[in-house]
């Protein structure tokens, strides 16, 4: 039977503006419209054999799990215990000192206090405690500890995947507790219930499947870089070679897949084309290996060590001697830090040298893999490239650094390097916001979906409040990145919140910059934007 | 003393009652920071609400012609759009300085404002409630546009070489 309606005044008088005051222990959690990502498709689970393929959603009440759900979470809970040190150690040391938990994005933007690093990881940690500890099993809630039920499985699902696994907190712990690799435990958990989203089941199905994220395949592969190729000869009159699957090539150019399908990321792409033809790199793309980024990292360790070691095995079949990888994020999470023991050490590859300078990357002497913006800074640096900075003056450009980059890999000086060789106008945000500081974009980790796009906004608030206050101050136009991720969700990001500003790469202002040999008259950047006439009719 | 010159006098105590209120739709455990937290770039939830109401309550004072109000009312709709309150959770941060106003008043001796003085303000206060819902709205359409657009953006290249998409009418929008 339908609900009697309020009377007007009893109407009035439920309106309640302030939220109760209780523990959060004790306020469960809602799924509203808006802030959650919807559950991974069946079909792409049975692809990664994951367990418990069913049709479920997160606003629904019954989540059908499995009969003996709890089990399987202790167990799993148990084995990750025993077979991560670390994991164990994050799960004991926290005093909870509070200094990781004002420094979340998803707190700052959203106020909800279980987005507070410490009391996300506290969703876990009160399970560990009444499970595993004396103290908990003895004093239960006294001692912190609380048992595993459905609304706190619940609570998992919906908070964990609200931590785009950025590591800022991390920064701020004085225990080094990689609050990232909490919430990469949690989802671990989660998966071994069928509890998994589609954003990132799907492109981690897709790439294990053809190579990248959208299951494009070999053919539309090639089509693509051909397409991008007829593109930039339009554009500088010059006709690049784009090698693919080319065997007995020096060098493996992996780039995450949006770089050839997406938009901004698209003039990106024409930037690596125009530089790589412009300094003879003999190299070559693979159309199995195309893709960079590596959604398995969001998953779990199984997923990531299955996609990633398609990248070593396309270096292996087409004989290279190291492997260059793009302006990605999380690719270089995986690579500096799990590749290793994923799939590594890849000693079938040379240590990395780079034929135009002679330059020994020795910090990849175990990965054989290079940023490529530690290539083009080391290229700049050693005066091999000719740039004319002044066809990015209709740009007045700040940089986001990428969290993974800047924080995984400590990757801060030389996309500036680069920026401040090819740019005229660089406006840095401020320092709390930037380096190893920065802010994520708020989409990260496989959070980057239409439905999740209030969550999204809100996380994003604190970057974007960053740019605001360039673009107000200084009239910056772009902001610039090195991650796939952060090209795909930052123009909505800024569209809502710092309209006018756009979003680019830094190798899109390398192309626009540099002077090819045999080049036309630029008359276009690589959007196809006009300059603007010089005095006299000709164009810069 | 006048209304006027009793909202004029009572800024500084009416401002941080009024931010109190705004700040306790929060979660408790939350509003501390949101509070206290000074830095624009690491609080910019309690920065811009804190600088903001500033303006709106110096226009409510004295009329309401500056151009800066829209601006202001944006800062803040725009973010409690997309934070976790219903419609009337998000807008209730204006009304209710009408109850800071009157709370404020109870608390003077002597002689004050007359009735319709307040009438006046309260009816300035609604007005801005108002269109405050206006902001709202266009703050959750945008939000819709945008989602749409994203899934077209996200394969932008591909749909374009598939001519299925118009370059034109991307642009446009």
């Amino acid at each position: 039977m339908a609900e009697k309606p309020k009377k007007p005044q009893e109407l009035v008088q439920s309106i309640e503006y302030k939220p109760p005051r209780k523990r959060w222990m004790d306020t469960p959690v809602e799924f509203h419209k808006g802030t959650f990502n919807y559950s991974a498709a069946v079909d792409k689970l049975k692809y990664l054999d994951l367990p418990y393929p069913r049709k479920w959603q997160p606003t629904e009440e019954d989540w059908q799990l499995p009969d003996n759900w709890q089990e399987i979470i202790h167990k799993g809970f148990k084995d990750r215990l025993d077979k991560y040190r670390s994991f164990r150690v994050f799960m004991d040391i926290c005093v909870r000192c509070g200094a990781c938990a004002d420094k979340c994005h998803y707190f700052i933007g959203s106020g909800d206090p279980r987005n507070m690093p410490v009391l996300r990881a506290e969703l876990l940690r009160s399970v560990y405690r009444n499970d595993f500890t004396t103290a908990g099993k003895i004093l239960g809630g006294l001692a912190g500890g609380r048992k595993l039920t459905v609304k706190v499985l619940k609570e998992w699902f919906y908070y964990f995947y609200q931590c785009t696994e950025c590591r800022r907190c991390s920064v701020f712990c004085p225990y080094g507790i990689d609050t990232a690799e909490i919430t990469m435990m949690a989802r671990e958990l989660l998966n071994l219930v069928g509890l998994n989203i589609d954003w990132i089941c799907t492109p981690a199905a897709n790439c294990f499947r053809t190579g990248n994220h959208l299951g494009i395949q070999p053919h539309g592969f090639k089509d693509s870089i051909e397409f991008a190729v007829d593109e930039l000869e339009e554009l500088t009159g010059v006709r690049v070679n784009a090698p693919i699957n080319k065997k007995g090539a020096e060098i493996l150019f992996v780039a995450p897949s949006a770089d050839y399908f997406a938009s901004p990321h698209y003039y990106t792409l024409l930037g690596y084309l125009a530089l790589f033809h412009e300094v003879g790199l003999d190299y070559t793309w693979s159309s199995y290996a195309s893709e960079g980024g590596n959604f398995g990292l969001f998953h779990s360790y199984e997923t990531m060590k299955r996609l990633n070691s398609k990248i070593y095995m396309e270096a292996k079949r087409l004989g290279v001697k190291w492997v260059l990888g793009g302006e990605c994020g999380h690719m270089w999470r995986v690579i500096h830090q799990y590749m290793d023991t994923l799939n590594g050490p890849a000693d079938f590859l040379e240590v990395p040298v780079s034929p135009i300078t002679g330059t020994k990357f020795e910090h990849a002497r175990s990965t054989r893999m290079v940023h490529i913006m530690e290539f083009t800074s080391d290229l700049i640096r050693h005066n091999k490239i000719k740039l004319d900075p002044g066809r990015n003056d209709h740009w007045r450009v700040t940089f986001h650094d990428s969290c993974n980059p800047a924080r995984a890999m400590g990757l801060i000086e030389e996309p500036r390097y680069v920026i401040n060789h090819v740019c005229n106008n660089f406006i840095e945000m401020p320092e709390n916001t930037i380096k190893e500081q920065t802010f994520c974009c708020g989409s990260g980790s496989g959070l980057g979906t239409d439905e999740n796009m209030e969550m999204r906004l809100r996380g994003g608030l604190p970057r974007a409040n960053a740019v605001k206050f360039v673009h107000e101050k200084n009239d910056v136009n772009i902001l610039l990145c090195i991650c796939a991720i952060d090209k795909a969700t930052l123009p909505p990001l800024l569209e809502y919140w710092v309209p006018d500003v756009e979003v680019g790469g830094i190798h899109e202002m390398v192309g626009n910059a540099l002077v090819m040999t045999g080049e036309n008259e630029r008359l276009t950047d690589l959007r196809g934007t006009p300059y603007p006439e010089k005095e006299g009719g000709e164009n810069v | 003393m006048k209304l006027k010159e009793f909202l004029a006098k009572n800024k500084k105590v009416i401002l941080e009652r009024w931010f109190d209120r705004i700040i306790d739709s929060y979660p408790a455990d939350s509003s501390n920071f949101l509070r206290h937290e000074r830095n624009r770039f690491d609080n910019p939830v309690g920065y811009t609400i804190s600088r903001d109401i500033e303006y709106l309550y110096d226009a409510l004072c004295g009329g309401m012609a500056d151009d800066r109000l829209g601006t202001c009312l944006e800062n803040i709709v725009r973010i409690r759009a997309v934070q976790d309150f219903t419609p009337s959770q998000a807008m209730a941060f204006i009304p209710v300085l009408k109850d800071v106003v009157k709370e404020t008043l109870a608390g003077q001796t002597g002689d004050c404002s007359t009735d319709s003085e307040l009438t006046d303000f309260n009816r300035r206060v609604d007005r801005l409630c108002l269109l405050g819902f206006d902001v709202y709205m266009k703050c959750r359409e945008k939000i819709y546009e945008i989602k749409a657009n994203e899934a077209k953006m996200r394969v932008y290249k591909l749909l374009e070489r598939t001519n299925l998409l118009d370059r034109e009418s991307i642009n446009e929008e």
